[in-house]
Formats: structure tokens, sequence, C-alpha cells
């Protein structure tokens, strides 16, 4: 089993439980600092629930989660976003009546209240800022192909740019670790060649670990250096995919989805 | 050449104290009229940070207002009371001019630490909870004051000195206006619009969303209590029961029939609101009937508010820098 | 000890009072998640409409009857169901899939309406309410004394619980308005017709807010066109405070406004009475947000 020598990112005996229902249950994971890792596992299977953990959305009800060596269970989303993690979510979760633009300007945001100051004295400074941030999300627009569409609100985009625009956001904050919650889902053969390319673009070039959940194996398999499977919120199998594909409590807990391994 | 934000600001201040040498030529009726106008649209502005902009739901505006009206009255009749007696022509002095600005700026900062301390801990709450919680403390405001024997209790404070010039209202309004604008025209400010948006996807961005939340409650308060200081040295005289949930209510229709989040459009309804019972003044036995009748309409026939569609055409404008620079 | 007794019993019947119209807020809320705000002002008509129809029937039946009495209350509240289902179908049914804070307005208008056009046609100064029944006083105890308009609020206030309670359980159409409640989209999947039930829910709601006003009226026997004002804003925090949606939440918050209120009113502090309503809100929320019987739902995300 290859463990990354200095994980950016690890679980340790993490639980996450709805009432009675535990969703996570003692899970360790690591990532390692420039790794590509693909999350899968049957429908409820808490993977959602393990991004929301990381993220602070749900806090565990045991264990701990350290980033870059520092425990952040506990910490408010916003902190463990500031520290560099980012993320998509399942269900897109845009700022509609924003624009595009503006979605990816929202990354960019100063501490509030010296932005409160400056924008509000609109000196020499602010402007110069704004031109530099506007710059910035130009250009990270641009990566994507989403600059036509800077204008547009956010609500008005096609379901596949919506989930471009939220990778975009999510890189937008410079993150040193991306979650990526189906990424792919409803996107044709053409666009998922092109979200491949993308992530392992944004691997490369950007320095960042990807935790990447999936449904399409062709994605996951395609991509990923090691893949994390959980089955009713425990880690039934780890490994490469080679591996992960031919281990039997996978093709158990995928029977009848005939798709692993193609 | 292109008006930048900020000497647009100076020119309105400008305009509003040139205007404040020919207003006293007015009829009186028609002076007061304007004043109204522009206390509402203060009003209006600066809950349409909280409401609109911020998406928190308030229906405790007119606890705000309260708070800096009885703030700034207070202090004013005691300060006039005082020197007004001691030495001449105070009235007319620059001293009266500072004791007005401070006694101003002393109702909007306890108006603003009141949203503060309303703010901070309700806004955990969301929807129809805010509401009915910022409506209960709005509530609460007011029987304090009813309590509250030496700001003259249930009978009401009079004797406030007219100090509220029209320039001095305008002044005002077009300093809110700039506020509220050059915030939310601003990388920080779009802040306020994601978290009405989408709070979790703000947060997953890295928005402290209790952060924005309570400052634009703590800013909306201020603007506030400074309408309710203006409205104090307007009328002379303030008493809690104008300051109800009924007033709250009035503010919060101006802003939604002027459209969330659309400051022009809030401005306008602000003053056709205000306008509305005067025109409706012939027709006086029915005129409240009316006015609920039309508000009834109007939400049915225009949800999206009355003047959304005008204001798209003012956006933009304070987000441009002076010398064209990136749209 | 009796001082006690009698404040309860006081407060008891006073929150009986508020729990019959903050079941209306809770109904509704239940299947629109909306706030009613003209509920308070349905009350209020409730109150007029038995003024106006207590004449009648004293002479119908006997001055003070009991009869006559079933009589104002019944047609106040048939008066008042209609009233709700029109005010929903008029002006909150053309909003049904706006934001909830547009048809919260429109209710506020709707609201300002009713409390307008009574100022106009019921005239402003408030009114003596017909006596529907002759007083009485009990003393079971020394320095306690019950009338005997309190028991009637009680039981009447009992007696229409219990039928709300088999409607909602019991009956064909409550169940399917539990299942709007529920999953509105769902309860329409399976053939739920949602304008009738929503226009059930709205009488149901507007008769009890009939029968609050009429007990109110016979207890605190002056009416006027804002005597809604009040008693319906602290309706509304007794819902929320039970829990919004929450039939026995409703009645429960009720219940607590009234005797705190009560209790409150019999001390040193009583010119604070309006606001102890709003202060015990607050307290409950900062501390459980979804009020007392409401269920804290995680956001899913
Ligand atoms: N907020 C919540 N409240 C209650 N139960 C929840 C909540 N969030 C998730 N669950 C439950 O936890 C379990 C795991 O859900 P999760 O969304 O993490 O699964 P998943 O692996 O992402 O599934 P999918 O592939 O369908 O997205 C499910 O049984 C789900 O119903
Ligand atoms: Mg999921």
């Amino acid at each position: 089993m290859i463990v990354a020598e200095s994980p950016i990112l690890a679980l340790e005996q993490c639980t996450v439980r709805f009432g009675g229902l535990t969703a996570v249950s003692e899970l360790d994971l690591q990532i390692g600092g420039h790794e590509l890792l693909g999350l899968i596992g049957p429908n409820g299977a808490g993977k959602t629930t393990v991004f929301n953990l990381i993220t602070g959305v749900y806090p565990p009800a045991a264990g701990r989660v350290r980033f870059r060596g520092h425990p952040i269970h506990g910490l408010p989303p916003h902190a463990i976003a500031a520290r560099g993690i980012a993320r998509t979510f399942q269900n897109i979760r845009l700022f509609k009546s924003l624009s595009v633009f503006d979605n990816v300007r929202a990354a960019f945001h100063p501490p509030l209240f010296q932005g409160m100051a400056s924008a509000w004295w609109r000196g020499r400074e602010f402007y110069a800022e704004d031109a530099r941030v506007s710059a910035q999300v130009r250009e990270v627009l641009g990566l994507f192909e989403l600059d036509k569409l800077a204008g547009t609100l956010a609500g008005e985009l096609s379901y596949g740019d919506q989930r471009r625009l939220e990778i975009v956001r999510a890189l937008a904050t410079r993150p040193q670790l991306l979650l990526l919650d189906e990424p792919a889902a409803g996107m044709n053969p053409a666009e998922k060649a092109r979200l491949m390319k993308w992530i392992q673009f944004i691997k490369d070039k950007h320095q960042t670990a990807v935790l990447l959940v999936d449904h399409d194996m062709q994605v996951i398999m395609g991509i990923c250096e090691r893949i994390v499977v959980l089955d009713y919120g425990v880690k039934i199998a780890e490994g490469t995919p080679a591996e992960v594909r031919r281990h039997p409590r996978v093709i158990e807990a995928y029977l009848g989805e005939d798709h692993v391994g193609d | 050449m292109k008006i930048g934000p900020k000497s647009g600001l100076a020119l309105a201040l400008a305009a509003a104290v040139g205007g404040s040498f020919l207003t006293p030529r007015l009829d009186a009726y028609f002076l007061n009229i304007l004043i109204d106008v522009g206390v509402n649209i203060i009003l209006a502005v600066s809950l349409n940070l909280i409401n609109g902009y911020a998406g928190q739901f308030s229906l405790g505006h007119a606890g705000f207002m309260a708070v800096g009206a009885y703030t700034a009255a207070g202090l004013s009749t005691l300060v006039s009371a005082n020197l007004l007696a001691r030495f001449h022509g105070f009235e007319h002095s620059c001293w009266a001019f500072g004791c007005f600005l401070l006694a101003l700026l002393a109702g909007g900062l306890l108006a603003a630490l009141t949203g503060f301390l309303v703010g901070a801990p309700s806004l955990r709450l969301k929807g129809d909870y805010l509401a009915i919680v910022t409506l209960g403390f709005g509530e609460i405001i007011r029987v304090l004051l009813q309590n509250f024997e030496s700001l003259g209790g249930a009978r009401g404070l009079s004797g406030i000195p007219p100090w509220a010039t029209f320039g001095w209202v305008y002044g005002w309004v077009a300093i809110v206006i700039f506020t509220v604008l050059a915030l939310v025209h601003s990388t920080s400010g779009r802040g306020f619009l994601a978290v009405r948006d989408d709070e979790i996807a703000a947060q997953a961005v890295g928005i402290n969303t209790t952060q924005y939340k309570v400052s634009a409650f703590v800013i909306g308060a201020f603007f506030a209590g400074i309408a309710g200081g203006l409205y104090a040295h307007s009328k002379q005289f303030i008493s809690p029961e104008g300051f109800g949930f009924m007033k709250s209510v009035e503010i919060v229709v101006m802003v939604i029939l002027g459209g969330m989040g659309n400051t022009a459009g809030v401005i306008l309804a602000a003053v056709v609101l205000t306008l509305l019972p005067e025109v409706l003044r012939p027709v006086a036995a029915y005129r409240m009937i009316l006015y609920s009748l039309l508000l009834i309409v109007m939400m049915l026939t225009c949800p999206r508010g009355l003047f959304t569609a005008l204001g798209e055409r003012a956006k933009g404008w304070l987000a441009r820098p002076k010398n064209g620079g990136p749209p | 000890m009796a001082a006690f007794l009698q404040q309860l019993i006081n407060g008891v019947s006073l929150g009986a009072i508020y729990a019959l119209c903050a079941l209306g807020y809770t109904m509704v809320y239940g299947v629109l998640q909306f706030i009613n705000f003209a509920h308070g002002d349905v009350f209020m008509v409730g109150a007029f409409a038995g003024y106006y129809c207590a004449p009648l029937a004293a002479k119908l039946f006997q001055p003070q009857s009991a009869l006559g009495a079933v009589m104002v209350l019944l047609t106040s509240m048939t008066v008042c169901a209609a009233l709700g289902v029109l005010i929903e179908k008029l002006a909150y049914r053309p909003l049904r899939d706006h934001p909830k804070l547009t048809v919260l307005i429109t209710a506020i208008g709707v609201s300002l309406f009713l409390e307008f056009a009574g100022q106009k046609f019921f005239q402003a100064d408030p009114k003596p309410f017909p006596e529907l029944l002759p007083h009485a006083q009990y003393n079971p105890m020394p320095n306690l004394v019950i009338s005997s308009d309190q028991l009637i609020v009680m039981g009447v206030s009992v007696l229409l619980l219990a039928g709300l309670h088999f409607i909602v359980r019991h009956t064909k159409l409550g169940t399917a308005m539990r299942a709007v409640a529920f999953n509105p989209q769902a309860a329409a999947l399976v053939g739920i017709n949602l304008d009738r039930i929503i226009s059930f829910t709205f009488a149901l709601g507007s008769a009890l807010a009939a029968a609050a006003g009429i007990l109110y009226a016979m207890n605190y026997p002056a009416i006027d066109p804002l005597m809604g004002v009040m008693p319906g804003l602290k309706a509304f925090v007794a819902a929320v405070l039970g829990g919004i949606g929450n039939l026995p939440g409703a009645a429960l918050g009720g219940l607590i406004i009234g005797v705190v209120e009560t209790f409150v009113g019999g001390t040193a502090w009583s010119a604070y009475r309006d606001a102890i309503a709003f202060a015990i809100l607050i307290v409950i929320l900062l501390v459980k947000p979804a009020g007392l019987l409401g269920r804290t739902e995680v956001e899913k995300v």
C-alpha cells in the first residue's frame, strides 16, 4: 500500500453520526501533499459526509482531523477554508444571483474590516487592488474557458458550466487541498475528458492535493493514483486502482453495479 | 467626463447644503414631507443592506431608530436647555451645529451598539425565526422606553430643538446611499451577497458569515439611529408608540417593494410610499384602506419589487473607477 | 397559595386563548411555511362577528342563554373560516411559488387592510362586548375567585383542542393535512389536492381564531379594530416558542406565554408585561433554536 510519506491531511478514527445513524465510522484516511486520491463507495456510503467532516460542516462525534499537522476539527468552516482546504458540492451551491465573475471574486475577499474601510474610502489603493483582483479572476476564469461567461448570472449557466464554475471558485481560494464531490455528474463523455485533463492540470500546475469523489469509474480509475473505498461509513479497501478493482470486498459492495473495473 | 463616486458624494453633500438655503422659502407642509421622505430613504436604504444585500430578515429597524432618536434628542434637549439660557444666539452658532452632529453620531453609535447586541446572538437564527426575534427586540426597546420616565416615558419627549433642516437630512441621505453602494460594489462587499445566496458555500470560500451578518446589522442600525435623530429634530416630539412594530413594517415594505438589494428601487419606493398617504389625502376616510389594498395589489402584480427593472440601470456606476478601467 | 392559584388560573385562561390563536399560525406554517400575519386580525373579526350576531341570538333564543352563546360562537367561527379561505384564495394563492417574504408582505397588507377597514366600518372606539352568558363567581377557597367566564374559556378551549386533535389525527382531511405538511410534493404525487387542503387549513385555523376572539371578548369585554394586534403577536410568539409547525407546541407555547405574562403582571414589573412574551421567546430561541418541541434539522449539504 502506498501511503504518502508526509500526509497533508489525516483523519484519525473519525466518526460522524446523525441521530442513530452512523454515517462515518472510525475512519482513518491520509492524503499526501501532492496526491490525487479517489474516494468511492455505493450511494449513502458516507463520501459526502467525509467532505463535510473535513471542511467543518459537521463536526466529528469522535476522532481528529489534522491538516498539515495541525488539528482542525472543531474549527468553523470558514476558518478551515482559510487554512487552505477548498471544496465543491454534490448539489451545486453557487451564488446564484451573482455573476460568474463575482462568484469567483468572492474567493478573493480581503479581511472584512480592512476591505470595508478601503471600499468606503475608495482611494487609489482601492482601485489598484480592485484591478489586481479583477485580473486574477479573469486569469483563472480563462484557464477554465469561462471568461466569455464572466457577466452571466451563475443561476443561468448550464449544468456543466455550473459544475465547472464551482471548481474554479474553489481553486480561486488557492487551496492546498481540493475536495471535489462528483464533479463529473451529469457531464457528457467529451466534458468528462476535459474535466480529467483539468483535474490533472490543477494537481500538477497548482501543486494541489486532490480528493475526488465520483461514481464514474472511468474518471476515478483514469486519474487517481490511489483509491479508498467506503461502504456504510467504513473503509473496506484502499490501494491502487488495479488493487481496488480486484478487491473481493469492493466487488461485493458494488455487486450488481457491474461498471466497477471497466 | 465621468463622475467618480467620491466626487458624486461631495456634489450631493454640496447640493444638500445649498438646498437648505432655499428651503426656508418653501411651504412648511411641503418641507415637512420632503424631510419625511429623506428620513424614510435613510431608513429604507440602511435596512436594504441588512434585508436586501445580506439577506437577513429584520423586523426591528424601528427599534434602532428609537435608540438613535432618544439618544440624540435626550442629549440635544439637555444641551440646548442649559446653553440656550446662558449665551445668546446659541441657536445659530456653529456650536449648535457641532452639538447636533455629536448628538446624531452618539445616537447612531448607540443604535449600532444595540445592533451588535441584538445581532451577535440572534443571527444564528434564520428566516422567520430571525424576523420574529428582531421584532421582539424592537418591541422590548419600545416597552423599555415607555417606562423610561426621565425621557418622557409613555407621554413622549417634547421640546426637541428643530435642528434637522433639509441640508442635514439630505446630507445624510447622500452619505447612507454612498456608504451602502460603496460597500456592496467591492470585493469584500460582494461577500454580503454571497452570504445571502448561500451561506454554506460562502463559508467554503473562507467568508466568515457571522462577521458579515453582524457587520450588516451594525451598519444598518447605525444609519437607522441617525435617521431617528433626524426624525426627532424635525418633529420636535417623539414617543415610543411612533417606533413600534408598524414603523418597522413600513420600512420593510419599502425595501420589498423597491426590490431587495436594489438601492435605486428602494429609494424610489421610500419616496412613493411616503407620498402615497399624502396623495390619498382627498379621500381621507379611505386612504389607509386604499394604502393597504395598493400594497396587496403591488405585491400580487410585481412580486420582485416594483422598481427592480428601473434600478438595473443605475447598477455598476459605483463599480467603475474614475477613468475607465475594467468594466 | 391562594394568590398563586389565582394567578395561575388567570394565566391559564389567558394562555388558552393564545393557544387557540397560535394553532392557526402553526397550522398554516405547517402546510405553507409562511407566517400568516393577518391571523391576529381574523381574531378581531371573530370578536366583531360575535358582537353583531349577539343581539340576533338574543332575539332568537333567550338573552344570555346557552344556545344563544353557542350560536354566536358557531356563527363567528363560520364567518371567519370563510374569511380565512377567501384571504388565502385572493391574496396568498397567486404567490404560492414566490419567495416566502413576498407572501409575508402580502399578509401584512391583508392585516393592515382588515385593521383599517375595521376602523372605518366598525368605528375605531372600543365597544362593550355583550354579555353572552350570565356571570357567576365561585369561591373554592378564601381569596380565590374563579369566574364563570374563565371556566368557559377553559372548557371551550379543551373542547376545541380535542376536536382539532380528532380532525388532524382521525379524519381523511386531517391525515392529508399532515401529509402536505410533511412533504407537499409527495402528497401531491399521491393525489392529494393541495389547494383543497390549504383551504381547509385556513378554514380550521381561522375558525379557531374566531373562537379565541369571542372568548377573549368575553373576558376583556371591550373590543376595537386593533384588538387583534397584540394577542396576534403573542400567539405567534407562542407558536414559535413551541416550535412552529408543531401543534402541541403551539398549545404549550400559548399556555406558557399566558401564565408568565399574568404572573409578571402581578409584580412590580407589570409595566413590562408586553415585553415579557418577547423576552421569553428570545431566551428560548437562543438556547433551542427550533423551539420547545420543534425538531432541530441539520441542513443537508
Ligand atoms: N444532514 C444529514 N442528516 C441526516 N442524515 C444524513 C445527513 N447527511 C447525510 N446523511 C446520511 O448519511 C449517510 C451517508 O450520506 P452521504 O451523503 O455521505 O453519502 P454519499 O456516499 O455521499 O452518497 P451519494 O453517493 O449518494 O452521494 C446516508 O445514509 C445519508 O442519508
Ligand atoms: Mg454524496
